[in-house]
């Protein structure tokens, strides 16, 4: 491990316990020609990390994060998160560990059409059920408003820009204020300048509220401003890259290995 | 408003068209079904009680079940005698005062003597055969429908002349005799007196009405030449319901052949229970129709919102929570379907109650029907679990989405 320097801001996760930590994790579909998405990944990610899973086409980046999400299952191996090993658990208590733990944002915006924004991003801190309908509604048009969406809480999706859309997907993942953010290509399907916002807005979760930000992109640029970097080829990692953080000029520094 | 309640009114709300399909549906089963239980339970609630009315309760008779062992018969196991007549005896109920004394102390309800024997009425030159009734005018108003269904006097003018008769309308139509009018009755035993009519009475039943006449006890025992006894007796209770363990209780302790309304019309009663299967099959059948577009429009919602499942599942929804989105809105569909087919079956049977029918052999000018809340209970109980059943199938279904494929597939 590399010390940083004091005005740089280190990421976390190397000394403490990881927040997500896949041992072993192989994922292979069933089927007459079995295909293997992931094989044998071994991958802890710690607090306060900005991630980028990147590689080409094909070579598992989605499959990987949707297993340190929870979404799908390995075939083997294991995926803890906070500590506690999830494979074995009843699919009830990975959905309560997904709502609670981890914030999804995907490359298309995936809001519910009939809801108003307003009730698409209360809508994880209503499964959880943790807050008051009050709080909710304050908690929702906080982060609305810190989104710069705060005019258009009332609308539906369809009113708004694919920009707009996916800040009101970053909300809604951070409704119930999860330590981790996983992003599937989340500006994958944007214009060059609502990109950047994205981006901007992924950084400054890990930058300023201490968020774990693991995003898939193929997008190297935006990649190379990450402060960490996984690259998959052909469902296995190849590196594993760590960049140091310059707050004062708001870029990476080195890489480490 | 909770969340799957709220997410699944949305989406009902979201395909209004759809949904009032589906939720007409199940109203029509469910009205269809009220109204058809309405009119079957109507028609056999109207049925048992003319049954009722038109007879005692429990009627008591001189018979006996089963005729009198031979001596021999009574003392050796092994004996078998063939060829005997059973020991002849009296016909006759005896002492039928000290009886009913005796049956009163225990009887939820009344008794009343009856003396039957078969005769003649002749009058302006007419004989017909007619069952002749002696009864006890005070005693039978308790026991039986006779002073409603009189017409031109009451029981009471029994007592008004010493042979005092009422006979059937129909009767006296036929033979032309009229209140006041003097007939003969004569018995096949023989007796012979001269009876002055001082009522009619009409039961409904043209059988009854066209062969049957009342006299007063005493006079019945005259024209059967039994003083003293009697043939039957009648008993009314207060829960006609509970005649068939009455009926066993009072032959147990008087040692007459006692039947009750139930007894006397097993094979009728009988057809009751396969009208009512008949029944509950068709109204059963009728709900399940209905069920079927309940199951349509939420494997079309599920279908439709694939996407919306995956993504809810993703943001942490159980499967559970998932399933119960889908199965609470069938639940809705049925729950809707429910009240106004609730609505719809009460206006149905106001529909057909007012229909008038005229039947030369029906006294009743419109079709029976009984309003009972167990109608109402039963469809909308069936409803609601054929709906959450139709709603299942999908919903678990739907809930077992693999959130990544469907993502995959979007994207």
């Amino acid at each position: 491990m590399i010390a940083a320097a004091p005005e740089l801001s280190a990421p976390a996760g190397f000394a403490a316990r990881p927040i997500i930590e896949a041992k072993g994790v192989s994922r292979i579909l069933p089927g007459i020609v079995p295909v293997t998405l992931v094989h044998d990944i071994n991958i802890e990610i710690g607090a306060n990390e900005f991630v980028a899973i990147t590689g080409p086409s094909g070579s598992g980046k989605s499959s990987l994060l949707y297993l340190l999400g929870l979404l799908d299952l390995p075939t083997t191996g294991e995926v803890s998160i906070d500590g506690r090993a999830t494979t074995e658990m009843r699919e009830e208590e990975r959905a309560r560990v997904r709502l609670a733990k981890l914030g999804f944002v995907f490359q298309f915006h995936f809001l519910l059409p009939e809801f108003s924004i307003l009730e698409n991003v209360t809508l994880p801190m209503r499964a959880l059920g943790a807050l008051s309908a009050r709080q909710m509604t304050q908690r929702g048009e906080g982060l609305l408003a810190a989104l710069g969406l705060a005019e258009h809480r009332h609308k539906r999706p369809d009113q708004l820009s694919g920009g707009q859309r996916q800040r009101v997907a970053v909300a809604r993942a951070l409704a119930n204020e999860p330590p981790v953010i996983l992003a599937d290509e989340p500006t994958g399907s944007l214009d060059s300048r609502a990109s950047e916002q994205v981006f901007e807005l992924l950084q400054n979760l890990a930058l300023n509220q201490g968020k774990t930000v693991v995003a898939v992109t193929h997008d190297l640029s935006i990649a190379a401003r990450m402060w960490r970097r996984v690259e998959l080829v052909d469902g296995r990692i190849v590196s594993d890259i760590r960049t140091d953080f310059d707050r004062g000029a708001g870029k990476n520094v080195e890489n480490r290995p | 408003m909770n969340l799957i309640v709220d997410i699944a009114w949305t989406h009902i709300r979201s395909r209004a068209r759809q949904t009032g399909f589906a939720v007409a549906g199940v109203a029509t089963g469910v009205g269809f079904s009220i109204m058809m239980a309405s009119l079957m339970q109507g028609s056999q609630d109207d049925f048992t009680n003319r049954l009722v009315n038109a007879m005692p309760a429990i009627t008591v008779s001189d018979d006996r079940r089963a005729a009198p062992p031979q001596p021999a018969e009574a003392h050796y196991a092994a004996a078998e005698i063939r060829g005997l007549t059973p020991e002849a005896r009296r016909r006759g109920i005896k002492n039928p005062l000290a009886i009913m004394a005796s049956l009163e102390s225990w009887l939820p309800g009344y008794i009343a003597p009856s003396v039957k024997v078969q005769g003649i009425i002749r009058y302006a030159n007419q004989d017909v055969a007619t069952s002749i009734i002696g009864i006890d005018p005070r005693r039978e108003t308790l026991v039986s429908d006779l002073p409603k269904q009189m017409r031109g006097a009451t029981l009471t003018a029994l007592y008004r002349a010493t042979n005092a008769i009422i006979i059937g309308d129909r009767l006296a139509e036929k033979i032309g005799a009229r209140i006041g009018a003097n007939l003969t009755v004569q018995t096949s035993l023989g007796t012979r007196i001269n009876a002055q009519v001082v009522g009619y009475f009409h039961s409904g039943v043209r059988q009854i009405d066209e062969t049957s006449a009342y006299v007063q006890t005493r006079t019945g025992q005259v024209l059967a030449r039994q003083t003293g006894l009697i043939n039957e007796l009648h008993l009314r209770l207060r829960d006609p319901m509970a005649a068939r363990e009455t009926a066993a209780r009072v032959e147990k302790d008087t040692g007459y052949k006692s039947v009750s309304w139930q007894e006397a019309h097993e094979d009728l009663i009988s057809t009751f229970v396969i009208r009512n299967l008949i029944m509950y099959t068709v109204v059963g059948a009728i709900l399940l129709v209905a069920s079927f577009g309940t199951y349509n429009i939420i494997s079309t919602i599920t279908h439709e919102k694939a996407r919306d499942i995956a993504i809810m599942k993703s943001l942490g929804l159980s499967e559970r929570k998932v399933r119960s989105v889908f199965v609470l809105e069938a639940l809705i569909v049925g729950l809707g379907g429910t009240v106004l087919g609730f609505l719809l079956g009460y206006l149905l049977c106001l529909a057909l109650g007012s229909i008038r029918i005229s039947n030369p052999f029906v006294d009743a000018d419109r079709l029976p029907l009984a309003y009972d809340a167990q109608h109402y209970a039963l469809a909308g109980l069936v409803a609601l679990v054929s709906s959450g059943l139709a709603g299942y199938a999908p919903a678990r279904k739907a809930a077992r989405v693999h959130p990544v494929e469907i993502i995959r597939g979007a994207t």
